[in-house]
């Protein structure tokens, strides 16, 4: 099974600072086909520039990222569409990849959208957008999705069923993920490898590993614990120590 | 025919307007409206440099505010002072050193106005071949880059992730703004090449949904000022370069009543 699974995504020690303050440090994980890694951790513990050191965004960092593929989807957290920009739904979709009609429909459908097609991209609701971007990383058939808080502001049964087709696309398509949520419940049932971030990686490894990590606990709470046994009922599979999947 | 001043003046500005109206756009939409001016004031400095070294205007243009541009690049990563500040302090200190130097330029005589204002009615037929020559390459590049440019301009990061390059993008961008200011100056003048880059795309994004019809309404535009403010000028024997200008105001007037139908509409 390792042979088979190719690594898309090698980050080695890597780190950030910004005026001699650091911003995060010391980060080291790979992406493989079909493997979803979560990055969790509160609000300014640099998941997002991590995952933007990932993606080669900045300039100047500390580290090595390798990257052993170009097809990549990112859903950034967030994208300010000016007014002055006239763009609709479907000139949005094809901005990094050229793609037929077929294509765009089947991409927005997936994620419920398709009625948005022709609507103006300023038009849209916070959920409806993301639902679009979601669409846009998907259509290219990328070989490494980068998502970033995907589904904020996504109804509640959306958000569900966006989850659940995050996790058929890395099946299906063989697509490896690198996920930011702050939904610990998803994260947990559905992810294969956690990093728990504060500046640094404070703990990191399988769901079942980390929850039971302290360093895990003091970060979240102890009801942050709790949540894995809420959810085992949903797996279909376990994980073995290296974080490999046995289906049951 | 093309010895007819009306004739190439036309030609001229309809040259102009087929390019400052998909660069416009772009303009427009990355927020670059006073870089724009800040590269149509160096223009200054880059003629009376033309002067002193005895340069090709043209050239002599290009090169200064490609100087300008990078200077501003510089200036960004070494101060936290905001985009509009660092602008406006190189808009009017190039200008001011260019109005320094003709100052010692006392042996040449030397039309500030017509530099300012252009003068669209004197073009000659080597001016006509660099507006179109230029034209037609600034244009071509425009097509080859658009997609990577317009990815880079909803969003650097998503265009970086994704393998489209936005830092050169960016930079050529910058390079083909220079180079319209170059092949425009002597026509619209400094004042005005800001000017014809803003209105007709600004009257473009009130009656367009998408990029590529708010490019062709832009141009569109454009053309329609050229002609108005020209035929205009000859009827009541105004000064060409504003009445252009002023000729595309109207029109964008004109385009605020359309977005205000529109929005009725839709409720």
């Amino acid at each position: 099974m390792e042979n088979k699974n190719k690594v898309l995504l090698k980050v080695e020690n890597v780190g950030i600072s910004i005026n001699d303050k650091s911003l995060v440090k010391g980060v080291s994980f790979e992406v493989k086909q079909g493997e979803i890694v979560t990055l969790i951790g509160p609000n300014g513990s640099g998941k997002s520039t991590t995952a933007k050191i990932a993606l080669g965004i900045y300039k100047k960092i500390d580290g090595k990222v390798k990257t052993y593929t170009n097809k990549i989807g990112y859903v950034p957290q967030k994208i300010l569409i000016d007014w002055t920009l006239p763009i609709r739904v479907s000139d949005f979709m094809t901005l990094t990849e050229e793609l037929t009609q077929d294509q765009i429909n089947i991409a927005l459908n997936l994620t419920g959208v398709e009625h948005l097609k022709d609507k103006s991209l300023s038009n849209l609701s916070g959920g409806e957008f993301q639902r679009v971007l979601i669409a846009r990383a998907i259509s290219k058939q990328p070989e490494l999705l980068v998502l970033d808080e995907p589904v904020q502001g996504v109804d509640f049964k959306g958000e569900i069923a966006l989850y659940e087709l995050i996790k058929k696309i890395s099946e299906k398509m063989k697509c490896g993920i690198l996920l930011i949520s702050h939904d610990l419940h998803v994260v947990m049932s559905a992810t294969d490898y956690v990093l728990c971030l504060n500046g640094h990686v404070c703990c990191s490894g399988t769901p079942h590993h980390v929850v039971k990590d302290s360093k895990y606990k003091e970060l979240f709470g102890d009801r942050a614990s709790n949540i894995l046994s809420l959810y085992e009922h949903k797996h279909d599979h376990t994980h073995s120590q290296d974080g490999t999947i046995d289906q049951k | 025919m093309l010895d007819d001043f009306f004739i190439r003046a036309l030609l001229a500005g309809i040259g102009i307007a087929l390019i400052t109206g998909p660069i416009g756009c772009f303009v427009i939409w990355r927020r670059l409206s006073f870089f724009a001016g800040t590269l149509a004031h160096s223009a200054l400095l880059g003629v009376t440099m033309a002067l002193v070294f005895e340069l090709n205007i043209a050239l002599s243009v290009f090169l200064t505010s490609a100087v300008i541009a990078i200077f501003l690049l510089q200036l960004q990563s070494k101060t936290n002072l905001p985009n509009d500040a660092l602008l406006g302090l190189l808009a009017h200190s190039s200008l001011a050193i260019g109005l320094v130097i003709i100052g010692f330029l006392t042996t040449i005589r030397f039309d500030v106005m017509g530099l300012l204002f252009g003068d669209i009615l004197a073009v000659s037929q080597s001016d006509l071949l660099l507006i179109w020559g230029g034209g037609v390459f600034i244009l071509i590049i425009l097509k080859i880059i658009w997609k990577p440019l317009f990815a880079s301009t909803i969003n650097y990061d998503l265009a970086k992730a994704e393998g489209m390059k936005p830092d050169r993008y960016n930079a050529i961008f910058t390079i083909l703004m220079a180079a319209i200011i170059a092949v425009s100056i002597k026509i619209v003048g400094l004042l005005l090449i800001t000017g014809m880059l803003i209105i007709p795309a600004a009257l473009a994004r009130n009656m367009s949904n998408n990029p590529i019809q708010m490019a062709f309404l832009s141009t569109i535009g454009g053309l329609l000022s050229i002609l108005i403010g020209l035929f205009s000028s000859l009827e009541f024997n105004t000064a060409s370069g504003p009445s252009i200008i002023t000729a595309a105001l109207l029109l964008f007037l004109i385009s605020l009543i359309k977005t205000k139908k529109f929005s009725e509409l839709k409720k």
